[in-house]
């Protein structure tokens, strides 16, 4: 039988259609996801994310490993509840997983991976820890909620009451804080501002019938796959997987070569591709009828690449794509859709944040 | 459960035909069909005047999920087309049989109309797969 979220039983009574999601019994949609979407960007929404793989990482060489895990450097981390952007890499450059670490001292962390790479994840994890003084411990009794949209602040203050929410109150994107039984992070994975709040699972039903409550929509992987598409964020096994480097992601901001002397796995790979040279991920735009899709081929000046991502972007109104072409590709492109060639307009692959167009 | 009104006929592709008389055929796709493909994007539908033949591809239902072909059930002219779509394609999702029709067909022989299946047989479509 597939996993169940400790929220499956609220999904159902939502209305929810449900999927299989690598393993997980997740919720599609509620009814419509496009409306869903339209939730997030204006007001409100909601998703269980308590599939997420939530890993604790403690010991004397907590940093030193993590150091040499990852791709960004955790010793830019100063602040306690700060959260980072990183990737870990297979000995050949590919990326295993992009995750978040949450810096808590140099001798605790918290990483939270993707659940669609959990087994790989745990694996290399404990594999390179055995060189370190380090425990890694998976935290299977910990549930997850995201809740995202421009009401986000103000209906979760509504929910914790002003007394828990004084240390949540005007905290800056990418940071953290304990409140209570209650991890409350500043990220996401839609384009708007909001938490990521993990509960212990007893907890988590209790937190989303009260977020319900405030009117906050629940919302499924159908728009939580269309959000993140238009705020130009990856989805791991589609935009990359262990074939692919981060420089070839668009996640080479979150690599750090500095300082030069820091050791990660996959250093040498990633210095000889950016010496070479190597394909790229941008953002494709099609004004015109018809929906960009996984797998469509690009033909460009000077080679041909492929859409990683593509959809109908439900805050445009048209459709929107993320592909891997050759470097130096030109501000157009031709994509080959149902047996027709369409020009297409490249640009950066960032779409749409904070509810508005960036294009 | 979705519904399979008992008035119309369908084909396996998940387009149903209702009779409009005077050898008119108005088709769209089912309830079922509907929810399989998810919030409906846009709609391309054939030009009015053309010649079909059953079983060609005249028309895409294009969803957040896929595009998707829509066949022609018979085969004659397309006399009709729901221009309504271009601007409120979701109406597919929320009215398949009524306000989401996607064309109507003047057909070349009705008696094509017996290949079609009831309501019962096109429910053992769906049950199958």
């Amino acid at each position: 039988m597939a996993n169940r979220t400790p929220l499956y039983d609220a999904h159902l009574s939502a209305g929810a259609k449900m999927v299989d999601f690598h393993g997980w019994d997740m919720p599609l949609n509620y009814g419509s996801q496009i409306e869903e979407h339209h939730a997030v960007r204006t007001h409100c929404g909601m998703f269980d994310v308590s599939h997420m793989t939530v890993v604790d990482v403690k010991g004397e060489q907590a940093q030193a490993y993590l150091r040499y895990l990852l791709v960004n450097d955790v010793a830019k981390l100063t602040t306690p509840g700060k959260a980072q952007y990183s990737s870990m890499l297979n000995p050949q450059g590919g990326v295993i997983d992009d995750l978040i670490v949450y810096f808590f001292s140099s001798t605790d962390y918290r990483l939270v991976v993707n659940s669609a790479t959990r087994d790989r994840d745990m694996q290399w994890l404990t594999e390179i820890a055995s060189g370190f003084n380090v425990t890694i411990t998976e935290r299977p009794d910990l549930a997850m909620i995201a809740l995202q949209g421009p009401q986000a602040e103000a209906l979760f203050a509504e929910v914790l009451g002003a007394h828990n929410f004084a240390s949540v109150a005007g905290m800056k994107p990418f940071m953290s804080v304990q409140v209570g039984e209650l991890f409350i992070a500043t990220t996401g994975y839609t384009g708007e501002r909001g938490y990521e709040i993990t509960v212990p699972a007893s907890g988590v039903v209790t937190l989303w019938n009260q977020l319900i409550d405030t009117g906050v929509a629940p919302c499924g992987l159908g728009a939580r796959d269309t959000l993140r598409l238009e705020a130009g964020m990856n989805l791991y096994g589609q935009d990359m997987d262990e074939s692919v480097s981060p420089l070839q992601a668009n996640m080479g901001w979150s690599v750090a070569f500095e300082p030069s002397d820091r050791d990660f796995i996959g250093r040498a790979v990633l210095e000889q591709q950016k010496a070479d040279g190597h394909s790229v991920l941008v953002g494709l735009v099609m004004e015109s009828k018809g929906v960009l899709r996984h797998g469509q081929r690009v033909l460009v000046n000077g080679g041909e690449g492929v859409i990683t991502s593509g959809s109908f972007s439900p805050t445009l109104g048209y459709s929107i794509a993320m592909a891997r072409v050759p470097a130096g590709t030109d501000s157009q492109a031709e994509v080959e859709i149902r047996g027709k060639m369409v020009t297409v307009k490249v640009v950066k692959p960032s779409f749409v944040r904070n509810g508005k167009s960036v294009l | 459960m979705s519904t399979i009104p008992k008035e119309l006929k369908y084909a396996s592709t998940h387009e149903w035909v209702r009779n409009e008389g005077d050898g008119i055929y108005t088709v769209g796709i089912t309830e079922h069909a509907q929810d399989l493909l998810g919030d409906m994007v846009f709609v391309e539908l054939p030009e009015i005047g053309a010649n079909v033949a059953a079983g060609d591809d005249v028309a895409v239902a294009e969803s957040v999920k896929a595009a998707s072909d829509i066949y022609a059930p018979i085969a004659g002219e397309i006399v009709a087309i729901n221009d309504e779509l271009e601007d409120a394609p979701e109406t597919v999702n929320s009215d398949p049989y009524g306000d989401g029709w996607l064309f109507k067909i003047k057909a070349d022989d009705v008696s094509e109309l017996d290949a079609l299946l009831d309501a019962a047989g096109y429910q053992a479509v769906i049950d199958e797969d």
